[in-house]
């Protein structure tokens, strides 16, 4: 946290801040009057936390402000015609949510592809290509993130909303989320060979993404049922989905960490050390995220259902979850466990994890209907 | 330590269970899907409600208590260790560090510079000055400590909570034996005192459900097989209820108006509007709107008599059972909820038409579509409000019932209009459909007529007249082929009328040799059809209206009536009803709770939240200067891992000794 503090900032620091500050500003000035005191809280909070992402990793202050200049492009391109991104060349093939989000898969899977590449290869240059691959499909999740936002509204004033509520929305989220996080923990320990393990999960993810929405047409804008209607949502579930982000990158992590120590590629990986701590802080995150987003939900359900906690399916499965890290945690830091167990825990983690966060919903019932296959 | 963590693996595989056995279903479901067998060994053991179970409760319990002795084992040093600087720590202790340098030297640091740097980079320190020996003890990132502190005191404050606000009261008055849950579907004023609970209970969640202009100041609480009733230090009128709809039909906002009343004197309290995600809190019991439905409308139908061909007016209301003769026989009508709107998605726009002759094509054709479709964020889908609708069973003296589903509105497919009669007879089945033709005027009258018209055997003989003289009208034939022709109608009239066209393919099948069936029956299909024209006339006759010009729409009219008359046999009711109005009685429903923990959950939240920081994030560093027996001694201790640690050292000790490395 030493860090934080003014003396030591860059003057991009501050270029930075003042930004964040102006973009919020004009924010207000243009939707000020729709909003609530809870939603002009949640701008200052948002604008505040921003800056601090930006100055606690400096690769943000570009990957930000890039993201909300597409966005501001693209909505300029829409001039408040939906059908636009029908005609609209830049919309068509680039920036329209739906665009961006190809643009976005296709860039994930050839990122994974020369991941793979330069580790098998120890290629530097393929990986660092790979890296920059990532970086352009994160940006182009949180670019569709944006303009879908901005869509939602030009589908009708009442059906707008922030793009968090369905599996759809949260996949995206959740493949943004996890590069993010990974590329922080690359740069952080100049281990980009992780990149190979990592970009595996985000593909899967980006294969569901496809079939969701080729298949079943889950990308088109549906409005908002009114247990969703919350400003709770709009934090409960990108927590959440910071947790989960970390607990796939951890087991991801894991998994290397099993290959190491069977000395398959385990000159190309980082070392066994390195990665076993990647994946301790991976879980740190994720754990105290998952905590806040599960709090959160408590205090949602109490506004929502007439009880901070009902055991329906999915809290107590986020509670399962909880108490898997919580455990996995004690082990580590009580019992000074160390090595392939708690490697095969966090890989067996994600299991866990991934049933609280899909199966669920596709087979069991509950209070949580948003979000069913 | 080991015990605590089989524990928990105890409470998450209950938790599972609970999951994947759907909890706090009817009892006689559980049955019913588990057999007596296996019910008999889930009940007992609480796997229908885990969360409740005592041996549930009991881990909770031990795991707070584990918790808390931990707190207490643990806390009286914690606290020592965090406000400790240790600045007595001798000379030999801190040579053991795996981070120290030592050099000679009483005077080669500015203590003044010493203390500012170590200000600067965060830490507070003390100073112990004595015997010659000058030593600066330094710390930050104590909290880290606390952060255990927090982080388990947490869970015990969370456990509390969910204590206060869980069922344990009730359920050791239950053990006891002075509350018994109620079993029985009785008036809840009928509910004897053992199983109503007071309004002085610390802490309840209930249920419910009231009509528009109802009042209530009673929840039910379910427990089991049966339920509590907890009498409310309020009551509760639902005024009204109201839902918005999106222009996809999907529900947009669910809206009670509410007055809370004195359940003295029925003076207003509070009045307001309860919503989803925006609760009412009133006297520290918070109402929330769980559900909605309807609360009893009235409903009108008109009655077709299916066999007789009389028609009358029937009264009812929704959610509710009435007796009724039909054919001389007692039947009871139980009719179900009054839906309103029902949005059906009739899939894709132009779906439906892709040519299913070539695969290849049509596996490209898909692909394109679903591509060019996952271009665009707006929903295409075809939605269509298929207007109110009832369902109702009738049910014989048997005992056996047949379900129906009847729409008010009419129906437009195919460029004509129709009335749907749902009817099902197996509730696991889908409904299957009569599609009642409706006249210019969106009527089934027409229809009703043409029907009793063609069901009466008397009129058989002129329809025949007619649909011969029409067949012959141009000469040509002898009358003896005239008069088979009649007979022949006659003959085909009779049994459609038996059973439609179920029954004419009986006939064919007793009368006509396998190889010559098809034709027949395409023969018989244009008779019956032409017959139906005329049958069509001596209806309009014998109501003394004009004949229906034959015109296309019109003939379409005459085949769908052939269609429904035919289907109407395999309906299993002797009534068709029509359903024709309806006054609407929304009903609301709530979830009232009083509870207490709530704060003290979110209390122990916020810690919980602190303390996992604190763990997390913050890091222990201890540094030791020390500046005597003419030697200054540079020490650092931490729980940073090594490699941050050697980083750390490396910098203070460029920062606080001189350059030259000595000793080590
Ligand atoms: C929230 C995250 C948690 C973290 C990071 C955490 C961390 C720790 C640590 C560091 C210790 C060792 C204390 C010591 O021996 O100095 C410990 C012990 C313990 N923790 Fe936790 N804990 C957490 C949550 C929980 C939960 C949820 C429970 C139980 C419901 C729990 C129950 C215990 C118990 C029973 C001990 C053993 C105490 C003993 O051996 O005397 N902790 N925990």
């Amino acid at each position: 946290m030493s860090t934080l503090s003014l003396n030591r900032r860059h003057p991009l620091d501050f270029v930075f801040a003042v930004l964040m500050v102006l973009a919020a500003g004009f924010a207000f000035s243009r939707y000020g009057a729709h909003m609530d005191y809870y939603e002009q809280g949640i701008l200052a909070g948002v604008t505040t936390g921003l800056i601090w992402f930006g100055w606690f990793w400096p690769a943000m202050r570009w990957f930000l402000p890039a993201a909300g200049v597409l966005a501001l492009i693209a909505t300029a391109a829409y001039g408040n015609d939906l059908s636009r991104a029908q005609h609209a060349f830049l919309l068509k093939y680039l920036l329209a949510s739906q665009s961006a989000v190809m643009w976005m898969c296709v860039l994930y899977v050839m990122s994974t592809i020369t991941y793979w590449f330069g580790m098998l290869r120890r290629s530097e240059t393929a990986l660092g290509i790979a890296s920059g691959m990532s970086w352009t499909a994160a940006l182009a999740a949180l670019t569709a993130l944006l303009v879908r936002w901005y869509e939602s509204y030009l589908i009708g004033a009442d059906v707008g909303h922030i793009p968090v509520s369905n599996l759809y929305e949260v996949f995206i989220l959740f493949c943004l989320i996890t590069t993010l996080m990974y590329l922080y923990y690359e740069a952080r320990f100049k281990a980009r060979s992780m990149g190979a393990f990592v970009l595996l999960v985000i593909s899967a993810a980006v294969g569901f993404i496809l079939w969701y929405s080729l298949d079943r047409q889950a990308h088109e804008i549906q409005p908002l049922i009114p247990a969703l209607q919350s400003w709770w949502m709009k934090i409960h579930v990108p927590a959440n989905f910071i947790g989960y982000g970390a607990f796939s990158l951890a087991a991801m992590l894991g998994v290397a960490q099993l290959l190491v120590s069977r000395n398959v590629l385990a000159t190309r990986l980082p070392t066994y050390e390195t990665l076993g701590d990647v994946m301790y802080k991976a879980i740190t995150v994720g754990f105290l995220f998952f905590t806040i987003a599960t709090i959160l939900g408590a205090a949602w359900a109490a506004d929502a259902w007439g009880g901070y906690w009902s055991w329906d399916p999915k809290e107590t499965w986020a509670l399962i979850v909880w108490l898997n890290y919580a455990a996995w945690l004690h082990v580590r830091l009580v019992k000074g466990w160390r090595g392939n167990v708690l490697a095969w825990w966090a890989v067996v983690g994600l299991l866990v994890t991934t049933f609280a966060f899909i199966g669920v919903n596709m087979f069991l019932s509950g209070l949580h209907s948003y979000g069913g296959l | 330590m080991r015990f605590a963590v089989s524990l928990l693996a105890i409470v998450a595989i209950a938790s599972i269970i609970g999951t994947v056995l759907k909890q706090g279903q009817q009892f006689i479901d559980y049955r019913i899907e588990f057999g007596d067998f296996w019910f008999g060994i889930f009940d007992p053991i609480g796997l229908f409600d885990v969360y409740h179970a005592s041996w549930f409760l009991a881990i909770l319990g031990f795991l707070m208590l584990s918790t808390s002795l931990c707190i207490y084992r643990h806390a009286p040093g914690m606290v020592k260790d965090i406000r400790s600087y240790r600045e007595h720590a001798g000379r030999n202790s801190l040579r053991l560090m795996a981070h120290h340098a030592e050099v000679e030297g009483e005077t080669v640091v500015d203590r003044q510079a010493a203390q500012e740097y170590l200000k600067r980079a965060g830490y507070r320190w003390r100073i112990n000055d004595a015997n010659g020996v000058w030593l600066l003890a330094a710390k930050k990132g104590s909290a880290q400590r606390l952060g255990y502190l927090f982080a388990h005191a947490a869970i015990v404050v969370i456990c509390i909570g969910g204590l206060m606000d869980g069922n344990l009261p009730l359920k050791l008055r239950e053990v006891v034996g002075n509350k018994k849950a109620e079993t029985r579907d009785i008036p809840q004023s009928k509910v004897p005192p053992e199983s109503r609970l007071g309004t002085g209970n610390l802490s309840f969640r209930g249920n419910v459900t009231l009509p528009e202009g109802a009042v209530g100041d009673v929840v039910f609480l379910s427990e089991g097989e049966g339920y509590f009733v907890q009498d409310l230090p309020f009551a509760l009128r639902l005024k009204q209820f109201q839902v918005d709809y999106y222009s996809t039909g999907m529900p947009k906002r669910f809206a009670s108006t509410i007055d809370v009343l004195d359940r003295k004197d029925g003076k207003i309290i509070k009045s307001g509007v309860v919503e989803v995600n925006k609760p009412l809190v009133v006297d520290g019991i918070a109402i929330y709107q769980s559900s909605f439905g309807d609360g009893g409308s009235a409903l009108q139908f008109t009655a077709w008599d299916l066999g007789g061909g009389g028609e009358s007016k029937l009264n009812a209301t929704s959610k509710s059972t009435q007796n009724i003769t039909l054919d001389g026989k007692p039947y009871t009508l139980e009719f179900g909820d009054l839906r309103v709107t029902n949005v059906e998605n009739m899939g894709k726009p132009g779906s439906g038409d892709v040519p299913s002759g070539d695969t290849s094509t049509v596996a490209v054709n898909k692909v394109e579509q679903a591509l060019a479709s996952a271009q665009s964020v707006k929903s295409s889908r075809n939605l269509r409000n298929m207007g109110p609708s009832i369902q109702y069973k009738l049910r014989d003296q048997a005992g056996q019932a047949v379900e129906y589903l009847n729409y008010l509105s009419p129906f437009y497919a195919d460029g004509a209009t129709y009335l749907l009669a749902g009817v099902r007879k197996d509730i696991t089945a889908q409904f299957q459909f009569i599609r009642v033709p409706l006249d210019s005027e969106n009527k089934s009258d027409a229809y009703m007529r043409l029907r009793n018209v063609m069901l009466d055997p008397a009129n058989y003989p002129e329809i025949a007249r007619r649909t011969a003289n029409k067949a012959f009208a141009d000469g040509g034939f002898s009358s003896t082929r005239r008069d088979d022709f009649q007979s022949v109608t006659q003959a085909i009239l009779q049994q459609f009328g038996h059973g439609g066209f179920t029954q004419i393919d009986k006939f064919i099948e007793s009368k006509v040799p396998a190889d010559k069936r098809a034709a027949v029956a395409q023969t018989y299909l244009k008779i019956l059809q032409n017959a139906t024209v005329d049958a069509m006339d001596v209806a309009q006759q014998k109501a003394g209206l004009p004949p229906l010009p034959m015109t296309a729409e019109n003939y379409h009219f005459l085949m769908d009536s052939l269609v429904a008359t035919s289907g109407f046999y395999e309906y299993g009711s002797p009534v068709f009803l029509q359903f024709d109005a309806f006054t609407e009685v929304k009903s609301s429903g709530f979830q009232l709770t009083r509870s207490p923990g709530e704060p003290v959950i979110f209390f122990g939240s916020i810690l919980l939240v602190i303390g996992i920081f604190c763990m997390f994030y913050l890091r222990e560093e201890r540094v030791w200067l020390r500046i005597g027996d003419g030697h200054t001694l540079l020490s650092l201790a931490g729980n940073r891992r090594p490699a941050e640690l050697d980083t750390t050292f490396a910098a203070h000790r460029n920062a606080l000794l001189p350059a030259i490395p000595q000793g080590e």
